[in-house]
């Protein structure tokens, strides 16, 4: 089974993006490590700019995904709704 | 009020408007590298960065990550950090990095301001850009992080004079100056592709992790900030090999060709990363073969199932690479704790919790060959005889790493290649390094072998303690040999109060 996946830092504002991440990727798996938060999924994963917004409570751009991000794995596909990952 | 633009519409203002036709001069003459490799490209439109980043909400974000990593920095040094850190042994992997890792990310800054000018499309030459700066804020962020360090441990001054001369040190250093003599298309194979997507999360993610858990706020913060950048770059060089096979199907053999080379020359400078990871973490994160397990097999077999609809596959050798990582993190930290005299940081024998965590994570090989090793140096060293070795280790004609991997059904005996080229008899430490070897003789026979060089009488010398003091200027007797006795642990132990 290929998994796309993706690590953010561990902080106050990768703690909303995780929340919404799970919210719309419920299979997801979500380890801690040190400083880092990994997710993980089958085939795809999405980041929705408005769940993220929901859930942080202020606008957010989904550029802004790169000031916590780490790293990524998969097809990435982003426009201004939403980032997406996957493989074929 | 004008409509905001969305961001596709911004990016395609960017890379499609922001062209030109050449009226008056001849187009192959202003982009006079983009064929000789063979590649075809018919079409550069089709060529798209999925984060479509434009150069406005470049500068914003970056701005944004560089102020907060700055602040973190001033914070470290104000509040003095290194007195955090779990282990003044620690500090050893940063003088690997720096000296290591920093170089070389000068070198893809230079890299990518070069292929950036060379290709005919906008959308490749404002990635390039992009990327350039980024690398060159890489190195100066380390730089940065590293200076505070500088002024309390020893073995961090002379880096970049280190770069081209200390043996080790040619095997990043030969790896980039490889990537930058090809042509710009195989330089985005080796670096976008094969280096920054197959293999710097396993630099840049878990050794990271790692140095969080070791009370390095600095690194972790420079470490997470240039990979959230590496998080664009490997979008950019899976994209890189998208296109290039979406171009042409002629592109294919060459694409494949390109992978198996750079997998295997990046495959090799990882071995000094193996070691950072097991050896040189006193707070243990993962092993360097679980690190390899997530980040290359698990991610790698993903994305070369992803590429197998283009007629990609696996790159050569996988299977040696993968049957290498349970000894490469051993064999390496052996070679360096017996070169101990010759490197520019200190090694030391692992603490039994150490020994015994390596026999947990390395069931199949550990205990039955490096144990011994560790057990025998702990004698030796307990008996006044510490060893170290006075000769100096054979080199690979083509990776540049000592000879000191095994044979894959014989882990005690070296795996060893030769060939000949014009009557002269070139080493390697493997079939893939022969490989590539055979495919561009005339490009290996001109590798600034650090030994051969030595051996040539061009470093100074002749005695090895000259070398080093002169020629690497190293401070010998403070940044060379163990831990144990060292300065750096001396004042270690006066800043915490131990005896």
């Amino acid at each position: 089974m290929s998994k796309v996946y993706i690590a953010l830092q561990d902080n106050d504002v990768s703690r909303y993006i995780v929340e919404a991440i799970e919210e719309d990727n419920p299979s997801v798996t979500v380890n801690y490590m040190p400083a880092m938060i990994r997710i993980e999924n089958d085939h795809e994963l999405v980041v929705k700019r408005e769940t993220v917004e929901e859930k942080i409570g202020r606008d957010w751009d989904v550029q802004e995904l790169g000031l916590n991000l780490i790293t990524l794995g998969g097809n990435v596909d982003e426009d201004d709704e939403q980032l997406k990952l996957t493989w074929n | 009020m004008a409509k905001k633009l969305n961001i596709k519409d911004k990016y395609r203002l960017l890379t499609r408007d922001l062209d030109w036709e050449f009226s008056y001069q001849d187009r192959k003459k202003a982009f006079p590298y983009e064929e000789f490799e063979g590649i075809k490209v018919t079409d550069w439109s089709k060529w798209e960065d999925p984060f479509r980043l434009t150069m406005d909400s470049y500068w914003k974000y970056q701005a944004e990550k560089e102020k907060k990593l700055y602040a973190i920095f001033d914070a470290f040094a104000q509040n003095n950090g290194h007195l955090n850190i779990s282990d003044p042994r620690y500090v050893n992997a940063l003088k690997v990095f720096l000296g290591g890792v920093t170089p070389v990310e000068y070198q893809a800054f230079q890299g990518f301001a070069h292929v950036g000018r060379q290709f005919g499309g906008v959308g490749a030459r404002v990635a390039c850009q992009m990327q350039s700066i980024d690398e060159l804020r890489h190195v100066q962020t380390q730089v940065h992080a590293m200076s505070h360090y500088n002024k309390y441990f020893d073995g961090l001054q002379n880096w970049s004079h280190m770069q081209n001369r200390v043996w080790y040190m040619s095997v990043p250093v030969s790896f980039f100056h490889d990537a930058r003599s090809a042509g710009p298309f195989e330089y985005l194979v080796a670096i976008s592709f094969s280096f920054e997507y197959v293999l710097t999360n396993l630099l840049f993610v878990p050794f990271m992790s790692g140095a969080a858990f070791n009370g390095d706020m600095a690194t972790v913060t420079f470490g997470f900030s240039s990979q959230s950048d590496e998080a664009r770059h490997m979008t950019l060089g899976l994209e890189v090999i998208k296109f290039l096979l979406e171009q042409h199907e002629g592109n294919v053999p060459i694409v494949q060709k390109w992978i198996d080379k750079w997998f295997w020359r990046g495959s090799r400078v990882l071995s000094i990363v193996a070691m950072m990871m097991d050896y040189m973490l006193p707070n243990k994160v993962m092993s360097w073969k679980e690190a390899w397990e997530v980040y290359f097999e698990e991610a790698g077999g993903a994305l070369f199932k992803d590429l197998s609809r283009y007629g990609i596959r696996m790159p050569k050798y996988t299977d040696v690479a993968c049957h290498q990582m349970d000894h490469m993190s051993h064999q390496t930290w052996w070679t360096f704790y017996n070169f101990g005299k010759a490197a520019g940081f200190h090694t030391w024998i692992p603490t039994d919790e150490e020994l015994d965590w390596l026999s947990e994570k390395y069931p199949e090989t550990f205990d039955k060959y490096y144990r011994p090793r560790w057990e025998l140096a702990k004698e030796m060293e307990a008996k006044g005889q510490r060893f170290y070795s006075q000769g100096l280790p054979q080199l690979c004609n083509t990776c540049q790493t000592p000879i000191i991997n095994t044979e894959l059904d014989d882990p005690t005996q070296l795996m060893y290649r030769s060939a000949v080229h014009n009557g002269e008899r070139y080493h390697f430490c493997s079939d893939g390094c022969h490989d590539i070897f055979a495919d561009e003789p005339e490009k290996y026979v001109q590798s600034w072998l650090p030994v051969h060089q030595i051996l040539q009488g061009n470093c100074g010398g002749p005695e090895l303690e000259t070398i080093l003091s002169d020629y690497y200027r190293m401070n010998v007797g403070a940044d060379n040999l163990d831990m144990k006795g060292s300065p750096d642990e001396q004042r270690w132990k006066k800043w915490k109060g131990v005896a």
